[in-house]
């Protein structure tokens, strides 16, 4: 209990700290624009990242729909929220046009005489919300038939079940919901990382203590043994889906935050190639490790963004080859280096561990007891 | 006149072609010990695989505190195959899942021993705490159910204390010797406050010494938690010096049953165990 | 009527059973390595690809030296599209065993999720590698002029006029399949490879070497996908990076919907696959010659051509996952 508490101080301190240090950089005028990119779609990928880790980390439920749950939740945003006014502009490929409307949410709005900046942020949280909810609902109707497969079954046809809903979002039937194939855009989104980081950091907080209870027990007993969890009362079907649920609820979540962070949106990103790279990230941070999957999201993004940008652009560290160096190489050095980790480094960075001060202090506890040992 | 805890009616498992087990009835009263005994692959571990509900009996029914709590009968493609007998006395179907059988006081333990690897031995235990819960996924993710979460590690504790293995609670399950695995199997398993407690071969891999420990452990826990106990073994020191009731399968088939002199002194059971001669024949 | 209808029905038809067809070479790699080793190999699309790419560039590149020695420009492009099959062939086999060994063979003990992971880790590396060599360009697939003369030629079959390896690829398949039949089931490796698909370990304890085994499944698997990447890119014009992922995610549908470890089941699957992809694209068309659809009104069924394959993916799994012939595993408790 005491060892507990103390890591709880620890890590919230550490997040608070990373908070006082984004607004403070943030407002530094001059800062590389690249840490801002990287704070806001790093938050994001952790959160998606999070969510897919307590699915195939801690459930041993091996899916691969989370790009089809965050295009569900990001979708969901987009049209929810677009302001009327723009929405002729928007729509202009649709015969029809748009066949949704936020007017209940303006009449309220002005009703309730809220500034600008309030309603605002209220859409947000609501379309955030509501996408969240349509990405849980979705895959407890396919969780139905689907839970049932055994692993990799259940892999492909969750992968499956993503291009299904790729599809159904591009279809022009659907135009004055959806927009069909063409772009959504002028929907609110976020200036500043404050805001990613907030909602994803009480989303992965909320997933964490869902982890750490009797749930999230439940969860692990079902990846070590079903059979025994089954003959220790827990009910498999219940339990799947409920994690299956949250699971995609935190993905609906992450892709509407998504959307926000590129301004506009398209069903065609939200390939099979999305999941894969979310499963890298967590495969990278380690299978059932929520801190590894968080720091596994912030440096992938940060190399891929960032680091490694002067691979594609012909001057790396003090390399200067423009031959080799050109568009495309950064990706490949990349993918060699999770290969090496994938087949090397199978734990990744935290293997099933968490980041923890007292593990930490036990740590150099030790080393120095081994010393004295051998002494 | 004791009461029945469990009675198995005309169970028949039948897998493909294969009759694992054929027309079996027995019970077993409150506050007995009974074993099931019976060469390998007489079909021990199937029988508590239907009770359990892994498996779904191909025909028959179960009575637990005299509620039926499975009844099936040969269905599709099963109603040519079928090899056994009282195909028409069972025209309910119930079948229940594991876990619900688990929920209504019958628990398990395993032959090749299943405890959750990445788990503490504290942690095993407490997961089976889960089942008695009454608290929803939100709450407890939100600590509302502190209260119980701290009731569900106290009895946890409690539990470890009385079967010694409180001194290696923060351990890793697996990383625990053989003989204290089959015991915290068995704390598992009691962790779900079952009134039934199936073992299935609880002294597997255990010396004569570590065998007559657990033989007075088993008889003290049917006290102290007042429960009925039905074993699979084979170590038939333990088995005799244990069993109220004896009942022994080959093939599948009931051969004898009664109580442990009765059973010793049955020519089938040591033509079973022994073998007919050749000379015999 | 029903003579415009079967006359509007019958090139999607065509083009089906040439599709599924090539979907069926890739197929046999998916199953036979899946009934070996239990592992999707999600690389197996990427190989397909690559098997594209490597015809573009060494045609471009070996048609010079032909013109150098003299050949004059038509005949030294036909024969380096003779070279450049065989080139193409080599090499994609040599990339398929080379995967197995450096990505799949250490981890051969290992959970199977990692085996997946790493699976998923080479088909990312490999597209972005092509990427990267292509500059993310669309390459120009050798059919026109002279190119692939033979199989891109147009033909007629009854009012229809199509391209000759429509007719060509289900033929070779059908023939690729019988071979590989006979292989599995009269050779000493092909019972080597029953033995493994059954049980990995008695096998290896038989004194069966499980590691050549895989290795020529990979080569079999590989060899087939080169065979239907030439026949499907003749027929699409030009390779991305990508396009291997669609055509490699549904010939492993194909070979779930047929049984997966069966190779007979998903020659089936991909040919039933097939042939509904190409009527669903062209069923607005078909549904409006039969008078279904009147004034122009359209579904839009071609947009669900891709997702149609993972319709019925979800459906077999939840029916019969086991698909049409394949056999059922249980597991011991």
């Amino acid at each position: 209990m005491k060892k507990s508490r103390k890591d709880m101080v620890f890590n919230l301190s550490l997040v608070a700290l990373i908070f006082i240090a984004v607004i403070i950089v943030e407002n530094i005028p001059g800062v590389n624009p690249m840490l801002s990119t990287v704070l806001k779609k790093g938050s994001i990928y952790a959160l998606v990242a999070v969510s897919m880790n307590l699915l195939n980390g801690f459930t041993g439920l091996f899916s691969l729909g989370q790009a089809g749950f965050m295009l569900l939740g990001a979708y969901t945003y987009a049209v929810i929220t677009i302001p009327d006014s723009a929405r002729e502009k928007v729509y202009m490929y649709v015969k029809e046009g748009s066949a949704v409307s936020r007017s209940w949410f303006d009449n309220i709005a002005n009703g309730l005489h809220l500034p600008e900046g309030v309603s605002n942020i209220a859409i947000m949280i609501i379309g955030m919300l509501a996408g969240g909810l349509i990405a849980a609902f979705f895959s407890w109707l396919i969780g139905l038939p689907v839970l049932k497969l055994k692993s990799d079954y259940l892999a492909i046809a969750t992968l499956g079940f993503a291009e299904i809903i790729r599809a159904i979002f591009q279809w022009d039937k659907l135009g004055p919901v959806t927009n069909g194939s063409n772009v959504l855009r002028n929907f609110p989104t976020f200036k500043t990382a404050v805001f990613p980081l907030t909602v994803s950091a009480i989303c992965i907080l909320f997933i964490v203590l869902l982890i750490n209870s009797t749930y999230g027990r439940a969860f692990k007993a079902i990846r070590d043994d079903e059979i025994a969890a089954e003959a220790m009362g827990i009910n498999l079907a219940h339990h799947k889906r409920l994690a299956f649920v949250i699971s995609s609820f935190f993905a609906g979540i992450g892709g509407a935050l998504l959307a926000m962070f590129q301004n506009t949106l398209q069903a065609t990103p939200f390939k099979s190639a999305m999941t894969y790279e979310i499963l890298l990230i967590v495969v990278i941070g380690g299978i059932g490790s929520v801190s590894g999957s968080i720091i596994a999201s912030f440096l992938y993004i940060s190399a891929s963004e960032w680091w490694l940008r002067g691979l594609d652009s012909g001057k790396f560290l003090f390399i200067e080859s423009p031959a080799v160096l050109r568009g495309g190489f950064r990706m490949v050095v990349f993918s060699v280096i999770i290969m090496i980790i994938v087949l090397f480094f199978r734990k990744g960075i935290m293997g099933e561990r968490e980041l923890s001060v007292t593990r930490f202090l036990n740590f150099f506890r030790k080393k120095d007891g081994k010393n004295e040992e051998n002494s | 006149m004791s009461e029945n805890v469990l009675r198995l009616e005309n169970i028949t498992m039948q897998f493909g072609g294969v009759v694992a087990i054929n027309d079996l009835s027995l019970e077993v009263n409150k506050g007995e010990i009974v074993s099931l005994i019976g060469p390998n692959g007489a079909g021990k571990t199937t029988v508590f695989n239907v009770i359990t509900g892994v498996y779904e009996a191909t025909n028959g029914a179960v009575y637990y505190e005299d509620k039926m709590i499975l009844s099936n009968h040969p269905q599709g493609k099963m109603k040519k195959m079928y090899a056994g007998t009282n195909a028409d006395k069972f025209p309910d179907v119930i079948v229940k899942t594991p876990d619900r059988i688990t929920s209504l006081g019958i628990a398990r333990t395993f032959q090749n021993i299943r405890l959750f690897k990445s788990m503490t031995v504290f942690e095993n235990v407490l997961t089976a705490k889960h089942m008695l819960k009454t608290s929803n996924v939100f709450s407890t993710a939100l600590r509302l159910n502190y209260k119980e979460e701290e009731n569900a590690r106290n009895e946890t504790m409690q539990l470890l204390e009385r079967l010694g293995l409180d001194d290696v609670k923060e351990e890793l399950a697996t990383s625990l010797p053989y003989g204290k695995q089959r015991y915290l199997e068995i704390a598992r398993a009691l962790a779900t406050k079952p009134k039934l407690l199936l073992l299935d071969e609880p002294a597997a891999g255990m010396n004569p010494q570590e065998t007559m420990a657990l033989t007075s452990f088993i008889k003290s826990i049917r006290d102290e938690f007042d429960l009925t106990v039905f074993i699979i073994e084979h170590h038939m020191n333990l088995v005799m010096d244990i069993s109220d009731r004896i009942y022994v399968i080959d093939f599948g088939k009931l051969i004898s049953h009664g109580v442990p002199e009765e059973v010793q002194n049955d020519e089938a059971v040591i033509k079973a165990y022994l073998g007919v001669s050749e000379e015999d024949e | 009527m029903f003579g415009k209808l079967f006359s509007t029905c019958l090139p999607y038809i065509l083009s089906g059973i040439s599709v599924g067809g090539q979907y069926a070479l890739i197929a046999i790699g998916y199953t036979m390595v899946y009934g070996i080793l239990r592992l999707i190999n999600f690389a197996h699309g990427d190989i397909f690809m690559v098997a594209g790419l490597i015809m573009i560039y060494s045609n471009v590149s070996i048609t010079p030296l032909f013109m150098n020695m003299g050949f004059s420009a038509e005949s030294a492009f036909i024969f380096s599209i003779i070279a450049s099959v065989v080139i193409v062939l080599v090499l994609t086999v040599l990339l398929g065993l080379t995967i197995e060994k450096a990505a799949y063979r250490p981890l051969r003990s290992a959970p199977r999720m990692s085996v997946m992971i790493s699976a998923i880790g080479v088909s990312y590396l490999i597209q972005n590698a092509a990427i990267y060599i292509t500059g993310g360009l669309a390459k120009p697939y050798p059919t026109k002029g002279a190119a692939m003369p033979w199989l891109s030629d147009q033909i007629t079959v009854g009012s229809t006029s199509i391209k000759r390896v429509t007719v060509i690829t289900p033929i070779l398949t059908i023939l690729l399949v019988l071979a590989l039949v006979l292989l599995i089931k009269k050779t000493k490796i092909g019972m080597a490879m029953r033995a493994v698909s059954k049980d990995f370990r008695t096998s290896r304890l038989m004194g069966i070497e499980v590691n050549n085994v895989i290795s020529v499944t990979f080569f079999i698997g590989s060899f087939l996908a080169a065979v239907g990447s030439l026949l499907y890119f003749t027929n699409y014009a030009s390779v991305t990076p990508t396009s291997g992922a669609m055509p490699g995610l549904k010939a492993f549908v194909a070979a779930v919907f047929g049984g997966i470890g069966s190779v007979p089941g998903a020659v089936v699957g991909a040919f039933i696959i097939g042939i509904c992809e190409n009527i669903l694209k062209g069923l607005d068309n078909i549904l409006s010659t039969a008078g279904v659809f009147k004034d122009g009104f359209t579904f839009g069924f071609a947009t669900f051509s891709d997702a149609f394959t993972f319709i019925l993916l979800i459906v077999i799994l939840c029916v019969k996952p086991t698909g049409l012939f394949g056999e059922k595993n249980t597991d011991k408790v």
